[in-house]
């Protein structure tokens, strides 16, 4: 098998690997309610992060700009998905619409913060963009009495734009030829498949343009790069925006799945797992990010669950209480936090890195 | 209230939280300034001096629930005691926590160091989570409280100086100037100060560079474990992720004083303190959070290098 494997030249193994690929995310739902696993909603979840962490990697793994405020993009899209379909702002405008909308929304703003800030020194960035990312929240919190008077004249008074912390809800809701999305996870599994699948795309001929290209050398060397007429400053604004697109446009899939949205759903954990998800699938690789975010998804709802059964019969089989009685799922954060550590500490360029990436990091050990 | 009497109190609430973030912002800038890590566990480390604190008093037979401040005579060697052995604790769980997480990773690429913080962080915050359980808890209310305002300006202002703020002054103050001393004057703050500015010439004029780093974890980690018993004191309750908020103000103190430089630290933590209050009470305590970041962003984007640090050399 593996023999027959080798002889095939390499674009028939890419082509063959796709398709078995696809095939699997196709049939995964029907698998999924033949055999009775109810994993299918979880698996909807887990393909949003992906695609956010598909995102993030232009901005980390290609750009090598140090982002962790990344959710706060993530709650730009919800929020303008949300704010055009919530009924008592009486827009509710049409959920394709509303989604179409959060994208240059995502953008804007990504550009609005990249600008002034994207001179400054690589981990300065990244302070930047976590001030960023609790900012955005706290705002969308407190938006919701807003007055803004001049002078005399009063334009808005109490004006309630997102409802602060109860959130929005309902949102979102669309139809496609008649048909409701309703809280069933089928319809959205095929929803964000489409959307991952169009962000996939869009990223595997990014990779080759002259635009990654400019990337990466900006990544390897701002410099040099600068002087081989690469403009730094418009490469990384980008960047930037189209990391912030992808981002708006999961949020946007997101608030509409939910059907409710409110400013705890965006926490710095969120950037934080997302960066997680890039960096131990391996910086700047497609694939390993997806090999990334599924690793911690799965570790996370499934390896924990099972894990606290195992412990547990192991504590009744040697009569020990403390094991019977033990629950994982409370420590969830403690083997996170520990995964991380371990990963980090034997392998920091990830389970998957790109072989350019990989080349970087031992060359710098080598220097140093 | 007097606008007068407003104000007085709010810049006795700054100084109140700009003492205890300047003793944590000492320990984000010390480290920083030596491996250029942001360590991001750092605000754990001051909740745990708060668990630490009440584990010591409960073990010493002080309940929780207590109200009544305990006498003078208990206080006097109960309080050092106590804060002792938290600060030691903290102070060796710091040091391990660079053994374990962020040593082995010196030479890789700084984000690397980053997301093992982070990690640390969450594995830390978790332990805190099982041990005294997920909701806000209460701290034994030791100290005596008494309102220093009414007996200096009689019954009838509404200004609150209590005992338990001067408590607080009268802790960090003098850690505070320990510390410069310390770095300022002995031949180990020497080595510290020469790491901070070249590792490898350090290295090769003698300096013991992973020594150095482990007593600037260690320092930085009491400090913060003592920070978190003093809040404790203060406020008498808490909870296991107290420290992720104050250590992203801490932080932001020390890149507003100028990262890497310890007065900076200290400056910064009042100017975050001041700035924390004013802002609670003149524009909104909901965007107080917001204020603060945004100062940072300001700062970073036109004067990087702090109010006391310097420009950074072109490096090209």
């Amino acid at each position: 098998m593996r023999a027959y494997w080798q002889t095939l030249p390499l674009q028939r193994r890419q082509y063959l690997a796709r398709s078995v690929g696809i095939g699997v995310l196709l049939l995964f739902p029907f698998v999924d309610l033949v055999w009775n696993w109810q994993l299918l909603n979880a698996v909807t979840d887990a393909a949003v992060f992906v695609v956010l962490a598909l995102g993030l990697n232009i901005v980390v793994g290609y750009a090598g700009l140090l982002d962790l405020g990344y959710a706060a993009f993530f709650a730009i899209g919800a929020y303008t998905t949300g704010i055009l379909t919530w009924p008592p702002h009486g827009l509710e405008l049409n959920f394709w619409w509303a989604m179409l909308c959060s994208v240059p929304v995502a953008a804007l703003f990504g550009v609005i913060l990249g600008a002034p800030t994207l001179r400054v020194r690589g981990d300065y960035l990244a302070i930047i963009t976590l001030a960023f990312g609790e900012i955005v929240p706290i705002a969308f919190r407190n938006l919701w009495h807003i007055d803004i008077r001049i002078g005399g004249w009063t334009l808005v008074e109490n004006f309630n734009l997102t409802n602060g912390p109860q959130g929005l809800n309902p949102v979102g809701r669309p139809h496609l030829f008649g048909y409701e999305f309703g809280f069933a996870p089928l319809p959205w599994y095929f929803l964000i498949l489409a959307v991952g699948f169009l962000v996939i795309v869009a990223k595997s001929r990014l990779e080759n343009s002259r635009l990654g290209r400019a990337w990466m050398a900006i990544r390897e060397d701002e410099v040099a790069a600068d002087c081989m007429g690469v403009d730094p400053i418009k490469t990384k604004l980008l960047a930037f925006a189209l990391g912030a697109s992808f981002s708006g446009l999961a949020g946007a899939v997101y608030a509409a799945k939910l059907q409710a949205i409110f400013p705890e759903l965006f926490r710095f954990q969120v950037s934080i797992m997302l960066l997680c998800i890039v960096i131990i699938g391996g910086m700047g690789n497609l694939k390993g990010v997806i090999l990334g975010g599924m690793c911690i998804m799965f570790f996370d709802r499934v390896v924990l669950a099972q894990s606290t059964e195992l412990v547990r019969s192991l504590g009744r089989l040697v009569g020990s209480g403390l094991l019977a009685r033990a629950d994982l799922s409370l420590w969830r954060w403690f083997f996170f936090g520990l995964t991380l550590i371990i990963v980090m500490v034997l392998r920091p360029e990830g389970l998957w890195p790109s072989a350019q990436r990989a080349a970087e990091l031992h060359a710098s050990e080598e220097k140093a | 209230m007097t606008a007068l009497e407003v104000f007085s109190q709010q810049v006795i609430n700054g100084f109140t939280t700009g003492s205890y973030l300047a003793l944590i912002a000492l320990g984000y800038t010390m480290v920083y300034g030596l491996i250029e890590l942001i360590n991001f566990a750092h605000g754990d480390i001051y909740a745990l001096g708060f668990f630490f604190s009440l584990t010591l008093f409960t073990w010493l037979g002080v309940p929780r629930t207590l109200v009544a401040a305990l006498p003078a005579s208990t206080l006097v060697w109960m309080l050092p005691a106590v804060m002792l052995l938290t600060m030691l604790g903290t102070g060796v769980v710091n040091v391990s926590l660079d053994r374990l997480a962020y040593k082995p990773l010196r030479r890789a690429p700084r984000i690397a160091a980053l997301i093992t913080a982070v990690g640390a962080s969450f594995a830390l915050e978790n332990i805190m989570q099982n041990w005294y359980g997920p909701s806000q808890i209460l701290y034994p209310n030791v100290f005596p409280d008494v309102n220093l305002a009414k007996l200096a300006l009689g019954p009838s202002t509404s200004i609150l100086l209590s005992t338990k703020d001067l408590f607080l002054f009268g802790v960090t103050m003098p850690m505070l100037g320990a510390l410069m001393w310390f770095v300022r004057s002995t031949r180990l703050g020497k080595a510290i100060r020469a790491v901070a500015q070249d590792r490898e010439a350090a290295a090769m004029m003698g300096v013991n560079v992973e020594r150095v780093i482990a007593t600037a974890f260690f320092l930085g980690g009491a400090l913060a474990g003592a920070a978190g018993m003093v809040v404790g004191l203060y406020l008498n309750t808490g909870r296991y992720l107290m420290g992720f908020d104050v250590g992203l103000k801490a932080f932001t103190a020390a890149v507003l004083g100028g990262i890497g430089n310890l007065p900076g630290a200290v400056l910064g933590g009042y100017a975050i303190g001041f700035l924390a209050a004013f802002s609670d009470q003149y524009i909104s305590s909901t965007w107080t959070r917001a204020v603060v970041f945004a100062i940072l962003i300001l700062v970073l984007v036109f004067r990087p290098w702090g109010f006391l640090g310097q420009p950074p050399p072109e490096r090209y």
